[in-house]
């Protein structure tokens, strides 16, 4: 069984009025079908408004369906009965950790969760520890979480949900607020948590560099997925993403522009290390002409 | 409006257990029309920085002036101060209130005492600017998505037309082409106006793209202040303190080790690309080939 399962999956948000009356409808996401293994690293693109959190909210039963299902770990999550085993199996991170943080102190506020399913003491202690460790956040375990700037608080509620040691966890543009090595750092705990935990990865982000590891890529748009495949695949539709209000890493941008003006460069290029590679493989073939 | 800073120094919880020493002695001078990068590793005070532009947090100690006056003084005519001075928070939320997209972006022009017209074409003019479509100008800003959200916060400010328009971290959460489309509507302002911008940022990409100077902050102190290309120079020294070079210039250093003849100033891909063709002995054919398409 996979770890989700979504079914023509449709939700549709509804504005009323002061008397109840249904103002409009907008359909934020369209027919969505998603199946992930357990233990994938997935990650999903789109522009702003394309429905990404829409869908995101569904894996955890923050939001059922307005038609079709979905299924996590294989609990239908529209089964009220579900709702506890579900944000059990899947842990999300918001946007904004203003709304997630909690406790006083962080070492609190990352054992609340553990705490909440019954986990004993010391390994709540243990698995705070390590969850600190993991964002880089050790050091202020004794702070107030609400006196710690953006990216800091962005790393505790990382740690939140990593020490309740969830099956899929849910990062939903998690390096938004974070500095250069705040960002290797989380992506650096997600890659860690899916290899060597088995976790599995859902990946929401506007940094397209973040997306290189992922095992698979979806293309959001207005509700829909209009484009899935490896990194390699996506990031070798140049055009097509940027028609999609999307981009691809700066340096598959750039081989991209090196190849168009005659550069002989294959596509989907990803690291800074393959280029340089593929362009001194160009410098021996030059040389070896003249 | 410009600004000077000096020996500026903020704790938050002061006398306390908690006490953070935020910002320690910064001392700098904004003259009109630059467009400043502000950089810094998380908790390095960029925030508590651009708050005492506009006096809503009063340094605990040292002076700041604009135009010579200092904002300290009694006498000193802070409201006005902060209709100059245009901030938008590094978190959206906490400056959207109203009851639909509209009139919070008419809030801000509202409160300055213009007349109806003016403030409704302002604010149509600034929902533009940022990106917001029509469709949305009745909707609550609070059922918007993050990345829509961010712009509304964006157009609230523009609105005011400040002469120094700071933006802390607007970015974030923004999709690519709303990432260009914003900081390219700012460049484009900021030419047009004259209008003094500080950016706050955690991508050296964008940076490096768009400003012509840049601050970095480490602990509460400014540890280099210069153009983008002698800052990013420092790439140790930057990585020591949480921060990085653009992707482009690391890719740069990489070549040039393997012995390609290229400029590792390059920070932007334009830049990287142009370079690297020359390196390949590719400019010619290049420049013949399409003149000059910014990417
Ligand atoms: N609470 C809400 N009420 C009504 N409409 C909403 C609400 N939240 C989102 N929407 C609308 O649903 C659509 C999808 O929003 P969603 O938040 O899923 O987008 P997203 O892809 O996560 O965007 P972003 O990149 O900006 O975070 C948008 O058009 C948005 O305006
Ligand atoms: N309201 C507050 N009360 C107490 N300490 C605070 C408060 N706000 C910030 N701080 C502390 O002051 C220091 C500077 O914070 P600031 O928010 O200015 O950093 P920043 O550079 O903007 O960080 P980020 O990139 O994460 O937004 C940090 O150590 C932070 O923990
Ligand atoms: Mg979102
Ligand atoms: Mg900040």
């Amino acid at each position: 069984m996979n770890i989700i399962e979504a079914k023509k999956l449709v939700y549709e948000y509804i504005r009323r009025d002061e008397e109840g009356n249904i103002e409009g409808v907008s359909r934020a996401v369209d027919g969505v079908d998603l199946s992930v293994n357990q233990g994938e690293f997935i990650a999903i693109l789109g522009h702003n408004g394309s429905g990404k959190s829409t869908l995101a909210k569904h894996i955890n039963a923050l939001l059922t369906p307005t038609e079709g299902t979905i299924f996590v770990d294989g609990k239908d999550t529209s089964d009220e009965a579900n709702i506890w085993d579900v944000r059990q199996s899947a842990g999300m991170v918001f946007q904004n950790p203003d709304n997630q943080i909690i406790g006083q102190v962080v070492e609190e506020d990352v054992g609340f969760g553990p705490e909440n399913m019954g986990v004993p003491t010391k390994e709540i202690w243990e698995r705070v520890e390590e969850s600190l460790k993991a964002v880089g956040m050790y050091a202020y375990r004794k702070h107030s979480p609400n006196k710690l700037s953006g990216g800091q608080k962005q790393r505790v509620s990382i740690a939140g949900v990593l020490a309740m040691h969830p099956k899929c966890i849910i990062l939903d543009e998690p390096t938004a607020m974070l500095d250069p090595n705040g960002r290797k750092e989380v992506i650096r705990a997600a890659r860690a948590l899916n290899q060597v935990e088995g976790v599995t990865v859902i990946l929401i982000t506007h940094y397209m560099e973040e997306v290189i590891y992922a095992d698979r890529v979806f293309v959001m748009d207005e509700g829909k997925v209009v484009l899935q495949g490896t990194p390699r695949e996506v990031f070798s539709r140049v055009e097509k993403l940027k028609g999609l209000r999307l981009d691809v890493p700066q340096v598959t941008l750039l081989a991209y522009e090196l190849q168009k003006a005659g550069v002989n460069l294959p596509d989907g290029i990803l690291t800074p290390e393959e280029l340089a590679e593929e362009l001194k493989k160009v410098r021996q073939s030059e040389d070896g002409r003249q | 409006m410009a600004i000077k800073l000096e020996h500026i120094s903020y704790v938050y919880e002061a006398d306390t257990e908690l006490s953070v020493k935020a910002l320690d002695d910064v001392s700098l001078e904004i003259p009109d029309g630059q467009f400043i990068g502000l950089i810094g590793h998380t908790g390095s005070g960029k925030s508590t920085l651009v708050q005492h532009l506009n006096g809503l947090l009063k340094a605990t100690d040292g002076k700041l002036y604009y135009n010579g006056e200092n904002i300290y003084d009694k006498d000193f005519d802070m409201k006005k101060l902060r209709s100059q001075v245009g901030l938008v928070f590094q978190y959206p939320e906490h400056q959207l209130f109203e009851i639909d997209v509209f009139s919070d972006v008419c809030f801000g022009p509202k409160n300055l005492g213009l007349p109806k017209e003016e403030v409704e074409a302002r604010a149509k003019k600034a929902l533009r600017q940022a990106g917001i479509e029509e469709k949305y100008e009745k909707q609550s800003p609070f059922e918007l998505s993050g990345g829509q959200k961010r712009r509304v916060a964006i157009a609230g400010v523009l609105a005011m037309q400040p002469k120094v328009l700071i933006l802390d971290e607007p970015t974030a959460g923004l999709d690519p082409k709303g990432r260009d489309e914003i900081l390219g509507q700012i460049s484009q302002l900021r030419k047009e106006t004259g209008m003094t911008i500080i950016l706050v940022s955690h991508s050296m990409e964008d940076v490096a793209e768009y400003v012509d100077r840049i601050i970095v902050m480490n602990k509460g102190k400014v540890k280099f202040d210069d153009v983008p290309k002698k800052v990013f120079s420092h790439v140790n020294e930057l990585e020591e303190i949480g921060l990085a070079a653009p992707q482009m210039t690391y890719l740069m250093h990489y070549l040039k080790k393997e012995g390609f003849d290229v400029d590792e100033e390059a920070g932007t891909v334009e830049e990287a690309k142009v370079s690297i063709l020359k390196a390949l002995g590719k400019d010619r054919e290049a420049q013949k080939g399409q003149g000059g398409r910014a990417c």
